[in-house]
């Protein structure tokens, strides 16, 4: 049953079924890593751009930080969360634990230090060529910060996939603080995560191919939309 | 700009969407274990309940061990897992307000159609763990201070076996859940204790089956406690209260004694008698 | 550009002098080498200022280090007597040998140096440098799709755009055909015309001769003449300037000056 054939039928057929529950949970994988990774671009971004554009004593220590925080364990950003969240924790009272709310945050943590160095990466190299125009301008961190993100938008749209990819992919933060209720905080890495513990490893493979598909789906929506703007909206 | 504002607003719309979904029914989380969850017990009993009373029970699956932790934590409003000296011991701490019991089921011994140790068909699962360990046997164990890790340890402690001592030869801690256990296992041809609800729903055995089975000593009791108001006052006690009250109750039991996987009853209810039954 | 002009004084009205600009004893090394050696120099308002030199005499640094890229050693930069001040530093634009250009749209890049305007004048605004540059038909298009010869008239379009006092140009035409270097040239002229004082770097000698009032020829990171232009070209004092001209007067196309 876990041939490759035989495994594609059943995404296939899963897919096609209808179900419910399965559009629900695919549904919630999208909402909590889409929502993470803009709350990511909002935050990831302009650190990224500053750390490009601003020098400052200790610069090169807070890039080495960032550049090893894109490897963060989920597990272990998992973890920390959690303990934030519990009940027993400094946010215990919101009662934020076991929510979608609590994976996205755990997600948005792991996926802004990627966000950030990548957009770094990719801005600094922009700066070096702007650098001067910006200087000879008398531009403010701000807007330099500011033109830096605009004109590397699409770049860093590919930079935004990479933290989707991360956020859709991981298992071990949103196991940990979202727990994997039916119906609540089930994304498509926990249940098959459930799946494989049960030993139905043909439906956990099947659910796989269809949270590649879906990483695949999303890509293709962004690097089109990409294209079109970039044809479209220049300005 | 115009892209910025897309994406501002898309951003609106998820966050909104996400705080929606849980402004809901009433729920509670019950924390509680893999063996039950995979089993498919509440995917079983659940809706039963919530029909009744509207109250959704939102399970956490984890180890008992870690189960217990959460409900300390607070992170729980009920908690249902089977280890009953932990169990009791967090009602004593003052965690838990009281621990009912609900239903039992019992451990089997699995291990691969080869039999290496020959303890097939054996009623006495010391002797049987003895026999295995003697036979340097592959034995693939829980080891994350679950429920079934306990008794795991409770066999092999009058068998005199120092599995300490034999971690990483022929025993295998894989701290990890049942079913993860199961696939280890069933993987490396190894031998392992599994409660029978898992077993029976688990699909990857391979060439696992039933060694040992029926010995009073894999007799496995769940209970159910309420997470103490008093020590966590957000602890939702009237739905978490109704809940184990259900459960326990004539409804719950029967709900309980009415899942089967293939014909075969899973959990055998025993909150209403108090009964120790035997096990097999 | 149109800016009402004081009569006393030729600054826009309400605006304090800013020149003479002068160099003071101005000193930058790298790796022990000296580019610019104790420079000094000053420019006044109103000549167009070319600055000369072979390659590594240290022309490019100068014109930064009087822009204020590039903060010299030692020395120093006045303006009308005293160090720039963020006024004086917003009454200067430059335009560099790569047009340096934003990912955007023509009218971005025009629009993106007009952020102190509200959008319905910054567009008017837009529009009328566009059209002047005669850029109008490619408004739309991305910057980095035009041709050479319009990037650099975008480049320099934006550097007027700021209407700035003195205009710094390194090399602008290096890399431009004849009509496009004519093209721009008549941009530095009119700029010329409405006041903005013009400081070129440039290694061609017929744009030199067409636009330069004042000749500054730099060597060994040190100012070897600052003469009139006619006399420059008539009768170069310094042994480097007579070598560098005579090297130029080889290339076929330029007719023998001396």
């Amino acid at each position: 049953m876990t041939d490759p054939a035989s495994i594609f039928l059943l995404a296939m057929g899963l897919v096609t079924s209808g179900n419910p529950e399965l559009y629900g949970i695919i549904w919630l994988s999208l909402r909590v890593s889409l929502t993470a990774v803009a709350i990511s671009c909002l935050i990831g971004l302009p650190l990224g751009a500053a750390l490009a554009v601003v020098t400052f004593p200790g610069r090169g220590a807070v890039i080495a930080v960032l550049n090893a925080f894109m490897g963060l364990p989920p597990v272990v950003v998992g973890l920390v969360v959690y303990l934030l969240l519990s009940r027993s924790g400094p946010f215990g009272v919101l009662g934020l634990l076991y929510t979608p709310t609590a994976m996205i945050i755990a997600q948005a943590l792991l996926v802004t230090p990627l966000i950030a160095a990548l957009a770094r990466q990719s801005l600094a190299d922009l700066h070096l060529e702007y650098d001067e125009l910006f200087r000879s301008l008398r531009l403010g961190a701000t807007d330099k910060i500011a033109a830096l993100i605009w004109d590397g938008r699409y770049s860093l749209s590919t930079v935004a996939l990479a933290g989707f990819g991360r956020a859709i992919a991981e298992v071990g933060a949103v196991i940990i603080v979202g727990g994997n209720i039916e119906h609540v905080t089930r994304v498509m890495t926990t249940a098959i995560a459930l799946e494989t513990s049960k030993g139905d490893l043909a439906l956990a493979l099947a659910l796989g191919l269809i949270l590649v598909g879906l990483a695949v789906a999303v890509n293709v929506a962004v690097l089109s939309l990409n294209r079109a703007a970039k044809r479209l909206a220049y300005a | 700009m115009r892209l910025t504002s897309i994406a501002a607003t898309a951003l609106v719309a998820l966050a909104t969407a996400s705080t929606a979904a849980h402004a809901q029914d009433p729920f509670i989380i019950l924390q509680s274990t893999t063996s039950t969850e995979n089993s498919g017990l509440f995917k079983h009993i659940l809706p039963i309940f919530k029909a009744k009373t509207g109250i959704d029970v939102r399970v956490v699956a984890v180890g008992t061990g870690q189960a217990l932790k959460n409900g300390a934590k607070g992170d729980g409003d009920v908690v249902l897992v089977h280890t009953k000296a932990a169990e009791e011991k967090f009602v004593a701490d003052g965690f838990g307000v009281k621990r009912i019991e609900v239903m039992y089921n019992d451990y089997v011994i699995v291990g691969p159609d080869s039999d290496p140790a020959k303890v097939a068909g054996s009623k006495d699962a010391v002797a049987a763990m003895k026999k295995i360990a003697d036979a340097k046997a592959p034995f693939a164990s829980r080891g994350d201070d679950s429920g079934t890790h306990k008794a795991e340890l409770d066999l092999w402690a009058p068998a005199g076996v120092d599995v300490k001592a034999a971690s990483g030869d022929w025993y295998r801690s894989t701290g990890s859940g049942m079913g993860q256990t199961l696939n280890t296992a069933s993987g490396m041809n190894a031998y392992a204790l599994a409660d029978r609800g898992t077993w029976i729903s688990f699909k990857n055995r391979g060439s696992l089956k039933i060694v040992v089975e029926g010995d009073a000593k894999l007799f496995n009791q769940y209970g159910v406690m309420l997470v103490n108001p008093a020590k966590h006052p957000h602890v939702k006690a009237k739905e978490g209260q109704a809940f184990i009250d259900w459960l326990v109750g004539a409804d719950g039991q029967n709900a309980v004694r009415s899942f089967k996987i293939e014909g075969e009853q899973l959990f055998f209810p025993n909150a209403a008698t108090g009964e120790l039954k035997k096990a097999g | 550009m149109l800016k009402p002009l004081d009569e006393n004084t030729g600054y826009g009205l309400g605006r304090r002098p800013i020149f003479p600009l002068d160099a003071c004893n101005v000193g930058f090394s790298d790796g022990g080498r000296q580019l610019l050696d104790r420079v000094s120099l000053t420019l006044t308002q109103g000549l167009k200022t070319v600055i000369m030199g072979a390659n590594g005499a240290g022309k490019s640094l100068l014109m930064r280090v009087l822009h204020g890229l590039v903060k010299p050693e030692v020395g120093a930069v006045l303006w009308a007597r005293v160090p720039a001040d963020a006024e004086v530093m917003s009454r200067q634009a430059m335009v560099f040998q790569k047009p340096s250009l934003l990912r955007r749209s023509a009218e971005g890049n025009i629009q993106f140096v007009l952020g102190h305007l509200n959008r319905s004048e910054a567009e008017s605004r837009t529009r009328e440098i566009l059209e002047r540059a005669g850029l109008s038909a490619v408004a739309r298009t991305p910057a980095r799709l035009l041709s050479g010869g319009e990037q650099q008239r975008l480049a320099v379009a934006r550097a007027l755009a700021l209407e700035p006092d003195i205009l710094f140009l390194d090399e602008p035409c290096a890399s431009l055909d004849p009509a496009s270097t004519m093209a721009v040239e008549e941009m530095i002229e009119t700029a010329h015309q409405t006041g903005t004082k013009i400081v070129l770097v440039t290694h061609d000698i017929g744009q030199a001769r067409r636009l330069a009032d004042e000749i500054v020829f730099m060597s060994g990171g040190r100012i070897a003449e600052h003469t009139a232009a006619r006399q420059f070209f008539d009768g170069p004092v310094s042994a480097a300037a007579r070598d560098y001209l005579a090297g130029r007067l080889h290339v076929p196309g330029y007719s023998a000056g001396t």
